[in-house]
């Protein structure tokens, strides 16, 4: 059993515990929100407060609970300060001037105390909430009351940041797109992305928050989009001159609708290989929607680990010989003069020409190794522990029979808490 | 050859890198050459220099550097000011497909440069000023406890300044956003003068922090006058020490990661770069390391100015004082452990995103029992509303808005929604203006009469208050809304016509606070040239508690002819109640710290040294650097560094005052 799977369990357990004070939460939020927002954003789309997506609209659900739990503090804070402001004015002498009293032991355990209850109640909510909402973890719903059905089987949907527009490459259909995201309606999808050049992120205010893409890493983000229509999908981080124009289509579309388009984008001449991508990559504006009726394979594994270019060892690849060791001083011949954008790059006055570490093996070989290595290993055998982390195999011995016996535990759980939901 | 040859000495200085092609350049370049000509002009034909050298430049009175601090702050406070007005224009008018007025390579300069103006040459010099100005007078010293180091801070933090000027009209500025993340701001996306300007600009200004922040926690812990126990020290003290503190733990970092940075640029090191083993997220942990404290380095002395005033314009004494120190303490040492919120989004675990929204919560407990303190200072007290008094209100209600967003911003879910979105850009102009900027003016409107001796005018100065305020909120309340709206920060065009009436309200705001700033501009005009001045002949002119009150207004040079002793934590205020006199004879001899340029030319050689690494001007570097390293060494050979004030000049300030506060009673 691996321990991601443990992880994953060990979460859906907390779920069932918050569920009932989570459902009464949605509700309140829900009376809140329509009175107490609908007049101040009516007249302009505020999707972050209407959005389209399970998650979104949970988060929706969490600003309005936190900005009430802080209201209960601000508001008699600012209007006490209008009261004593006026109360106390120095043409004011019938009021009460005492120029010593300056400590009250009561008062200070109230000062310090009614903030502290506030903050305690909201801590509460962001433990639970920033478990339940982690953008690396599987959906548990499609919605309040709606749970996955058995037969739904997530969408798939690689992400590349672009200087300066998006990839999608959906692995299940084998095909890919350039500024434009089509999803079913109803599905859950897990994104895994990643970037070219440089930090982006990537963002849906209608579906879920944002998460950041990043060269040579790769993050993960799941969501669902509950009503069909289109949607802003935005670059949420400035990656440079072509920023502006770095935004994509959403659209949320039924099952059969869905089923058409992929037939579409099969029907287009392009097909994304190595060389296409690389001419893809290249920096550009504006770019229009652009489809792929098939994918090299592996070819998102050799973005993440920044070895597109045929003769370029993959980060993968490189980290494993080190864990084992490394190359010794064969490793330090072993490099070529490095290309940005089809010319040399760009120099440090005293730095060396940029090289990079050229591939030892044959292609396929070094695709057979990406494709079967997770995306980034962690070369350390310290006992590093987090998410999105593997926990390192020394570990890992030592606790598995803890493990094994947790994991049954929590299955069950698990399928219990599923059908709560 | 020749082409060779001057390569070598101008580095990659060439005619192309002056921006000739960018008329608003060109044109800004004109104005500011006229205005700099008729500066110099008009210096020269009154015969000032010399004046300005030996009374102000070369000082190591924290008097006049503190002076200079703010002087330089106000000016970059223009600078940075007129950058977020052709922003909010740019994208005011940029809708339907429409381009604007400003192409991407100067809009990203632009969003990029304000950040870091108004950061590290508006806030901080600002700060900087009243720390230096205030806490030797509240401690009862004569100066600080390194009168030269302050001096040569202060020109370092100008010459930080100067080559973030030098990057408007020579080459570029970064276009990376002010905390110039990698790989973005590495060699290979940023190849030009950008990003070297950030790098140097920011190391140069960043000497003279820590060397200040060194400084002033030297001065506060050994300087105080006999009696000022640590808890009975003013609460701005207090706020100064932790600030200082958090400065000389922080800016470090800052120095450490720029220089990484620059060897990645420099030498072809792979820190941050994306291969080879480099990591952009440390580069991202360590800036936010600095980052997050930064913000409490600017705010505290701002709570510490709105302690003062609120317990003068009360006149009270201040609730809860040690409740106010230890939610001063506690902040400082909170503010360490909450950086990664600046960087939820970039994919940590749950868990950990969790501790550090909840350490983040956690800090708005102590600043929740600082408002309340401010607010029970107020309660049975009497209330008068001059100047600083409406600014601590307006803060009280602006802040206390602003310090809501950022919680919120603090539960991470809610932050994966907002973060990068306008409504950030609001929550932090509302605590950094509503917080730090009004705190500044409560501050200048509160020191003025004692470091000039006279008021300031009420009249422009309400005018300017009313513009802020309402200025404030037409110009940041647009953009909450806009957040909410999905709208991301940095952007230069936009295709949603629904959003542009917010733009154009937002841009309105920001002419309304341009008007706010010019009012304060004709409030110190009106109120240092015009005729009627209120005059402040006791020293003393708003009642006020502390030990700056208790000698004249402006203060001699020595502040304080005999070193009072301290019974109390309002020392002025008791003093006042017990009904202390004045001594009035018994003089000595003063022992003062002599001026020095010293300051002066490291600092220019530091700006010459950094423009010279800018443009690969390496001649130059290696010339610049040996000069630096060459004063410092000569400076050390300088032993007249003291002198005396002899008695009978004492006697004869002290005498005046005697003279001047017999004819006020």
């Amino acid at each position: 059993m691996s321990d991601g799977a443990v992880r994953s369990m060990g979460v859906g357990r907390k779920e069932s515990a918050v569920l009932l004070p989570r459902a009464a939460m949605s509700r309140i939020a829900k009376i809140l929100s329509v009175s107490l927002l609908a007049p101040f954003l009516a007249g302009c789309n505020a999707v972050v407060m209407a959005p389209a997506g399970d998650i979104a609209m949970q988060q929706r659900d969490l600003i309005i609970i936190a900005t009430v739990l802080m209201l209960l503090i601000i508001i008699p804070v600012m209007v006490l300060v209008v009261l004593f402001a006026r109360k106390y004015r120095a043409s004011n002498t019938e009021a009460k001037y005492e120029p010593d009293w300056h400590h009250s032991t009561r008062l200070e355990l109230v000062i310090w105390s009614a903030p502290l209850a506030i903050i305690i109640c909201l801590g509460a909510v962001t433990w639970v909430s920033t478990h339940l909402l982690d953008p690396y973890r599987e959906l548990g719903r499609l919605g309040p009351n709606r749970p996955i059905p058995a037969s739904t089987q997530p969408l798939e949907v690689e992400v590349v940041a672009l200087d300066w527009k998006w990839m999608f490459i959906y692995p299940q259909y084998d095909v890919a797109t350039v500024n434009e995201l089509v999803v079913p309606v109803d599905r859950p999808i897990n994104f895994k992305l990643t970037a070219s050049t440089v930090m982006n992120s990537f963002y849906i205010p209608a579906m879920a928050g944002m998460i950041y893409a990043m060269p040579g890493m790769q993050t993960q983000l799941h969501g669902v989009i509950n009503n069909p229509g289109t949607y802003k999908g935005i670059a949420a981080h400035y990656s440079g001159h072509g920023f502006s124009g770095m935004h994509f289509v959403t659209k949320g579309v039924s099952d059969g609708e869905f089923d058409t388009w992929i037939a579409d984008v099969k029907a287009s001449p392009d097909m994304l290989n190595r060389q296409r991508y690389l001419e893809v990559e290249k920096p550009s504006e504006h770019v229009p929607v652009m489809h792929f009726a098939g994918v090299e394979s592996g070819l998102y594994t050799a973005i993440v680990n920044m070895c597109v270019e045929l003769d370029k060892m993959c980060m993968s690849e490189m980290m494993s010989i080190d864990q084992q060791g490394g190359l010794g001083h064969a490793g330090i011949d072993n490099l070529a003069p490095e290309l940005y954008g089809g010319g040399e790059r760009n120099r440090s006055p005293f730095g060396p020409q940029k090289t990079y570490v050229a591939a030892i093996c044959s292609t396929e070989e070094a695709i057979a190794m990406t494709a079967k290595l997770p995306a980034i290993h962690a070369p350390s055998s310290a006992p590093f522990v987090g998410r999105g982390l593997t926990r390192p195999e020394a570990v890992a011995q030592i606790n598995a029979p803890a493990l094994d016996w947790l994991a049954g535990k929590l299955a069950f759980n698990e399928t219990t808490s599923t059908d709560a939901l | 050859m020749t082409n060779e040859f001057w390569s070598f000495i101008f580095g990659r200085l060439t005619w192309d890198v002056l921006p000739l092609h960018e008329p608003i350049v060109v044109v800004t370049f004109i104005v500011v050459a006229l205005a700099g000509v008729t500066l110099v002009g008009a210096l020269t034909y009154f015969k000032l220099w010399g004046y300005l050298w030996k009374e102000w430049f070369t000082s190591v009175d924290h008097k006049k550097i503190g002076i200079m601090y703010m002087v330089l702050g106000l000016v970059m406070l223009v600078r940075g000011f007129t950058d977020a007005l052709m922003m909010r224009l740019q994208q005011a008018i940029a809708f339907n497909g429409s381009e604007g007025y400003l192409n991407a390579h100067h809009y990203d300069q632009l969003f990029s440069v304000h950040g870091v103006i108004m950061i590290f040459f508006v806030a901080m010099p600002l700060i900087t000023g009243f720390m230096n100005y205030v806490v030797p007078l509240q401690i009862g010293a004569r100066d600080v406890s390194f009168p030269f180091l302050n001096n040569f801070s202060f020109w370092m933090t100008a010459g930080g300044a100067v080559l973030i000027m030098a990057s408007l009209f020579i080459g570029e500025f970064a276009q990376t956003g002010w905390l110039a993340f990698p790989p973005l701001s590495g060699i290979e996306h940023s190849p030009a003068s950008g990003v070297d300007y950030y790098i140097w600009a920011l190391q140069i200004a960043g000497v003279g922090t820590t060397l200040s922040g060194v400084n002033l926690i030297a001065t506060i812990i050994k300087m105080r006058a006999p009696g000022m126990t640590l808890m009975k020290m003013p609460v701005f003290t207090w706020t100064s020490l932790c600030t200082n503190v958090l400065i000389v733990a922080s800016f470090p970092i800052l120095t450490a990661v720029l220089t990484l940075l620059a060897l990645d640029r420099y030498v072809g090191t792979n820190f941050f770069t994306s291969d080879f083993g480099g990591n952009p997220m440390m580069y991202v942990n360590l800036i936010w390391i600095w980052g997050h404290p930064e913000v409490y380095i600017l705010i505290l002395p701002a709570f510490g100015i709105f302690s003062e005033v609120a317990s003068t314009f009360s006149g009270k004494r201040l609730f809860g004082y040690t409740s106010m120190v230890y939610a001063t303490v506690v902040i400082t040492v909170l503010s360490y452990l909450v950086w990664l919120h600046h960087f939820f989004t970039m994919g940590s675990g749950a868990s950990v995103n969790s501790f550090f929204g909840i350490t983040t919560m956690i800090i708005s407990i102590p600043t929740g029992a600082k408002i309340f303190n401010w607010l029970f200072t107020m309660y049975k007290g009497r209330i008068r509303f001059e100047l600083p008094m409406m600014w601590l209100i307006a803060f009280m209600l602006t802040f206390t808005i602003g310090g809501m967003t950022g919680v919120l911003l603090a539960v991470p879910p809610a932050d994966f929604v907002l973060h990068n979105s306008l409504f950030l850009v609001a929550h932090f102009h509302n605590v950094i203006i509503g917080g730090v900027l009004f705190g500044i003016f409560a501050g200048i409107n509160y020191w003025w009469p004692k470091a000039f001796g006279y008021k300031l005018n009420q009249f422009w100065g309400k005018i300017s208050f009313w513009l802020w305020n309402v200025g404030f909120w037409l110009a940041f309340g647009p953009l909450y809304v806009l957040g909410l709206m999905g709208v991301t920060r940095r952007l230069r065009t936009f295709d949603d016509p629904s959003l542009q009436i917010w733009f154009i309200i937002a841009g309105i705001g920001a002419l309304v606070i341009a008007g706010g700033i010019a009012s304060m501009g004709i409030q110190f005009a009106v109120s240092i040239l015009g005729k009627n001045k209120e005059w402040d002949t006791t020293g003393d002119p708003w009642n006020g508690r502390t030990l700056e009150w208790a000698t004249s207004s402006p203060p001699p040079q020595y502040n304080f002819a005999f070193t009072p002793i301290i019974h109390d934590s309002d020392a002025w205020a008791d003093m006042k109640q017990r009904n202390a006199q004045r001594p009035t004879k018994g003089y000595m001899d003063i022992h003062m710290p002599r001026n020095t340029g010293t300051g002066v030319i490291l600092a220019g050689l530091s700006v010459v040294l950094g423009f010279a690494l800018i443009w690969y001007m390496w001649w130059l570097v290696i010339l610049s650097f040996v000069a630096l390293i060459g004063a410092a060494i000569i400076h050390t050979f300088n032993y007249e560094r003291d002198y005396y004030i002899p008695i009978e000049a004492v006697t004869e300030v002290e005498d005046k005052r005697t003279r001047l506060l017999s004819g006020a009673r």
